[in-house]
């Protein structure tokens, strides 16, 4: 256990050959097994940890490396606080499930990639594999963090790597813009979270989780005001909206369907998505001491699971189907631990990965199938060409639809319960997804495996020779070898498949409700978590009230499974007996199918407030800018010319005009005088005679009349 | 008719200075100028010698001699001046030598 | 008596003959009669005693001179009259005028102090006994004034250079 710390880095180790020297050097094959190498020891590492933990009398553990940041004194709400973060990493149930969902998932997805990345050039491939393990790293940075920063570290880790495998095939614009969406929206929601963290630093002087716990578990619940512990649970929910993709910060969501498949699967349906829930989950201490927070989160999970279900019955790209029923099951996870049924929310985000990352392989699968083509329209009796991913990718949407003795029906029914008991109105929003989810689960899977094939022809061997030559030859030829009709994928990518439809099919049964005979297991094995130390046995006590009798539970149950057989009913109807009816119905409720098709036109709202008000705002401030800032400065270079022009002017006519003055008086003045200066030596002359001629006649005059 | 008096001489004197000096200012030929620069110069020679005669002092008379030097040397140099001009001028008209003028 | 004659006579030649020199039209009729003005002087020089001075006259003017004077009319031989031009500026008027009024003045002014003292004045006036006048202005240029002399030698050598530099074809 006190290598736990390795966890995190042996992927780091992978990502860092593979990016600094796998790029230059590695070849294909070096670079996968390089990667997959450090994530099965990485998942061994993190078996072996949750084998210690679960032996362990006090499952606790922390392990610090060392300082981070050395104690630094800052302001806090009581005088000056030490503010350190350690390197420190804590296993417990929670962390310690996370570290199995990530790392054997993240393993299988790695085994997974590196069949389905195979047409990519070495460098691209090298590049994804390194993205990939640093992911992975993250991830388990975020999961195993023992204070808010380090967790944060792996936060905003993950949101990098996300962008970066979003926006992994970069000379596409879609793709580009996709990941600078998802980075965008996610920094809405981190902000709120730094603010959080900010705000737990500044209460209680900590941000050790643990600390932090203890600390609110001495507060009292504000149950009628919104205090200081309401606003930090405030702010770390707007960073969970934003990780998590719930309302309003869903929107990044299935535009980062972009990405590779194998992405998709891993961050954003198993893992990275979850981080929310699981940061929620983390902090259940302080949440539950917020109960108006509480109600806020549970509302916001249900809606968006309504809608985002909603959506997903009309899409026809077979990812975005899928990345609307992540957003759907993210909201149950909300709304789970909105009702307070945290572990419920960490069972179904257990359930949940391995199933959606079971339908995002699986999809993946049937893309690569059918040469990168997404669209369901397109597809159809595929069952026959790919029977391996038709048999795992229909369990997992038996266990995501919830039929029972399927892992998400039982993590489903928990939070149902739950919520029933909590509030019968969200109770029926759920169930209504509950309907929805197992309509277009099984919608896809109708439109993709049965009907007839509705795809382009291709070529076979003997017939059809012709038509191939002059027609789709260079549209074939793009991957490295022409396409030959949909075919069964090869064996590393069926076998995470088969490994994952197990899981879907048997997770469940950790956590089967005591109304079936069962003893919740994982409720009680992660229960130390969601409590403080001190506040342990309290809380124990209040859980025995809140209980309907066996048999209510039941009915519920019965209920759910009974709106679930109706959705798979209604899209066995609509798509594999009557084809033409579900056109028929979108003709006839053209409206509605438009809304849902246009998502809500969620993004053109956006489009029109935010995007064209932070447009129109930068408009507004350019134009503040040009009018009155560069004006001041125009306004300025416009006063100093002009008083330079009325200098020059002062100048011109003013001290030249004294000095032209002056000359020209020179120069009329001189006019009289020059014209004695002829030239002429004889004028000269003249006046020099004139001079003599005037002495003469003064002494004539002084001599004879004086 | 009267005796002779230097004041006789002293009036031939003036009237051969002023003929000198009309033909100065009056002419534009500056040979004919020269030629009346000289007979300034021949009529203060005649003031000088009639004078020095009256006084009986032959110190006008060597004065005389001095001027008729310095009119031999002035002669010289003004034709020099004159020819030198005409060379590149082709005139001897005053009215054009007019080069050095502002 | 005679003197008074030869004065008369020599003054009407000279005065005639100047305003020969200085109206006519022909600079070569000019020169001639700037030699014969010269001569003139020379014989009223004579009248006055002063032999010396007549001979230098005759020989530095009449023969060096204005035999100068004649190369040079002959060498500058202008194809067109030389006093065609005429600038509107000259106040040849005004210079006549004056020079006629100062004639009037000054030959006023003689007449009229030698008229009041002419009594005092002309007494010791008359034939002067003094001959051999040439040897004694020979005694006084080469005794009281020999440094001006040879300075006026000097003069004359610095003035030929000059003439020779000045005629020079390349100047």
């Amino acid at each position: 256990m006190d290598l736990i710390w390795l966890i995190p880095v042996l992927p780091g180790i992978g990502a860092a050959l593979n990016g600094l020297l796998g790029i230059r050097y590695f070849s294909k094959p070096v670079a996968a097994a390089i990667a997959c190498a450090t994530m099965a020891a990485a998942l061994i590492l993190s078996i072996f940890a949750f084998a210690q933990l679960l032996g362990a009398e006090h499952r606790e553990h922390v392990v610090t490396l060392g300082h981070w940041i050395p104690p630094i004194p800052l302001q806090t709400v009581d005088g000056l606080g030490a503010f350190q973060a350690p390197w420190a990493f804590r296993l417990d149930p929670l962390s310690g499930m996370m570290i199995l969902i990530v790392t054997g998932i993240g393993f299988l997805i790695h085994l997974y990639s590196s069949s389905y990345m195979g047409h990519e050039p070495r460098g691209a491939y090298v590049r994804f594999f390194c993205y990939l393990n640093l992911f992975c790293c993250f991830m388990l940075t975020l999961v195993l963090g023992s204070t808010f920063l380090v967790m944060f570290v792996g936060w905003e880790g993950v949101g990098l790597c996300s962008y970066l495998l979003i926006g992994f095939w970069y000379h596409k614009k879609s793709a580009a813009d996709a990941g600078k969406k998802a980075f965008i929206v996610n920094r809405v929601g981190d902000f709120g979270f730094v603010l959080g963290v900010f705000l737990i630093f500044f209460t209680f002087g900590t941000i050790d989780f643990r600390e932090v716990a203890e600390a609110a578990s001495h507060m009292p619940v504000e149950g009628a005001a919104f205090g200081v512990l309401s606003t930090i649970c405030l702010l770390l929910f707007v960073g969970a909206v934003g990780k998590s993709a719930q309302i309003p910060l869903y929107i990044w969501l299935p535009d980062a369907m972009e990405g590779p498949t194998p992405v998709s699967a891993l961050i954003h349906a198993a893992t990275m998505v979850t981080a929310g829930v699981y940061m929620v989950g983390r902090n259940a201490v302080l949440f539950s001491h917020a109960p108006m927070v509480m109600t806020t989160i549970a509302v916001v999970g249900g809606v968006t699971a309504l809608m985002a279900a909603s959506i997903g019955l009309v899409q026809t790209d077979i990812k975005k189907v899928l990345a609307y029923s992540t957003v759907s099951q993210l909201g149950y996870m909300f709304l789970a631990t909105g009702v307070g049924a945290f572990a419920a929310g960490a069972f179904h985000l257990m359930t949940h990965a391995f199933f959606k990352a079971l339908l995002f392989l699986g999809s993946g699968s049937v893309i690569h199938a059918m040469n990168d083509e997404q669209d369901m329209r397109k597809m159809g009796n595929m069952k026959l060409y790919m029977p391996i991913t038709y048999v795992t990718m229909f369990v997992g949407a038996l266990a995501i639809a919830g039929v029972p003795g399927l892992s998400g029906f039982f993590s489903k029914d928990e939070i149902l319960y739950r919520t029933f008991l909590a509030s019968p109105l969200l109770w029926g929003l759920a169930v209504i997804t509950a309907g929805m989810t197992a309509f277009y689960m099984f919608r896809l899977i109708f439109m993709t495996f049965f009907g007839e094939y509705r795809g382009p022809s291709w070529g076979h061997d003997a017939e059809g020779h012709a038509d191939q030559k002059d027609g789709d030859h260079a549209a074939d030829d793009h991957g490295a070898h022409a396409w030959h009709g949909p075919h069964e994928s090869p064996t590393l990518m069926t076998a995470p498949l088969m490994v994952l439809a197990v899981g879907a099919a048997v997770a469940g049964y950790v956590g089967i409700p005591a109304a079936l005979g069962g003893s919740n297991a994982i409720e009680h094995f992660l229960e130390p978590v969601y409590v403080a130390e001190s506040a342990a046995h309290a809380e124990e006590g209040e859980h025995a009230v809140a209980h309907l009798s066996h048999a209510a539970e039941l009915g519920l149950m019965a209920f759910s499974v009974l709106i679930a057989g109706l959705g798979i009913a209604l899209a066995y109807h609509l798509y594999v007996r009557r084809p033409k009816r579900s056109e028929e119905l979108a003709a006839n409720w053209a409206g509605a199918h438009r809304v849902l098709t246009n998502k809500y036109y969620v993004d053109e709202a956006y489009n029109a407030t935010v995007i064209k008000g932070t447009m129109s705002g930068a408009r507004g401030l350019w134009a503040v800018d040009r009018n009155v800032v560069d004006g001041a400065v125009n306004g300025a270079g416009w006063l100093t010319r002009a008083l330079a022009w009325v200098s020059h002017v002062l100048d011109k006519y003013v001290v030249d005009g004294l000095i032209n003055l002056v000359a020209w008086i020179c120069a009329e003045g001189s006019y009289v005088f020059r014209r004695g200066q002829t030239g002429l030596i004889q004028n000269y002359a003249v006046a020099s005679l004139f001079g003599v001629f005037a002495c003469v006649t003064v002494y004539l005059v002084v001599r004879f009349m004086g | 008719m009267m005796e002779i008096t230097p004041a006789h001489y002293t009036v031939l004197s003036a009237a051969l200075f002023s003929i000198g000096v009309i033909g100065v200012l009056v002419r534009r030929n500056i040979i004919i100028i020269f030629m009346a620069i000289e007979l300034m110069l021949n009529a203060v020679n005649i003031n000088l010698v009639a004078h020095s005669q009256q006084v009986e002092n032959l110190v006008g008379q060597a004065f005389v001699v001095f001027v008729i030097a310095v009119a031999a040397a002035e002669a010289a140099v003004g034709l020099g001046i004159i020819l030198a001009f005409y060379r590149n001028k082709e005139t001897v008209n005053i009215d054009e030598m007019n080069v050095m003028r502002w | 008596m005679a003197e008074t004659i030869a004065f008369y006579t020599l003054s009407v030649l000279i005065l005639g003959l100047a305003v020969l020199v200085v109206t006519a039209k022909n600079t070569v009729h000019s020169v001639v009669s700037l030699v014969m003005t010269f001569l003139c002087v020379a014989a009223l020089y004579v009248v006055l005693e002063a032999e010396f001075l007549a001979v230098i006259q005759i020989l530095v003017y009449a023969g060096g001179i204005v035999v100068l004077y004649l190369f040079v009319v002959m060498l500058v031989n202008v194809g067109r009259p030389p006093e065609e031009h005429r600038d509107p500026r000259r106040l040849s008027v005004l210079g006549l005028g004056l020079a006629g009024a100062m004639l009037l003045e000054v030959a006023g002014i003689v007449a009229y102090s030698y008229s009041r003292s002419t009594s005092s004045v002309t007494a010791p006036a008359g034939p002067s006994p003094v001959q051999g006048n040439t040897e004694e202005l020979g005694w006084l240029l080469y005794t009281d004034y020999l440094i001006p002399f040879e300075l006026a030698s000097v003069l004359l050598l610095v003035a030929m250079v000059g003439a020779i530099v000045l005629a020079r074809r390349d100047l």
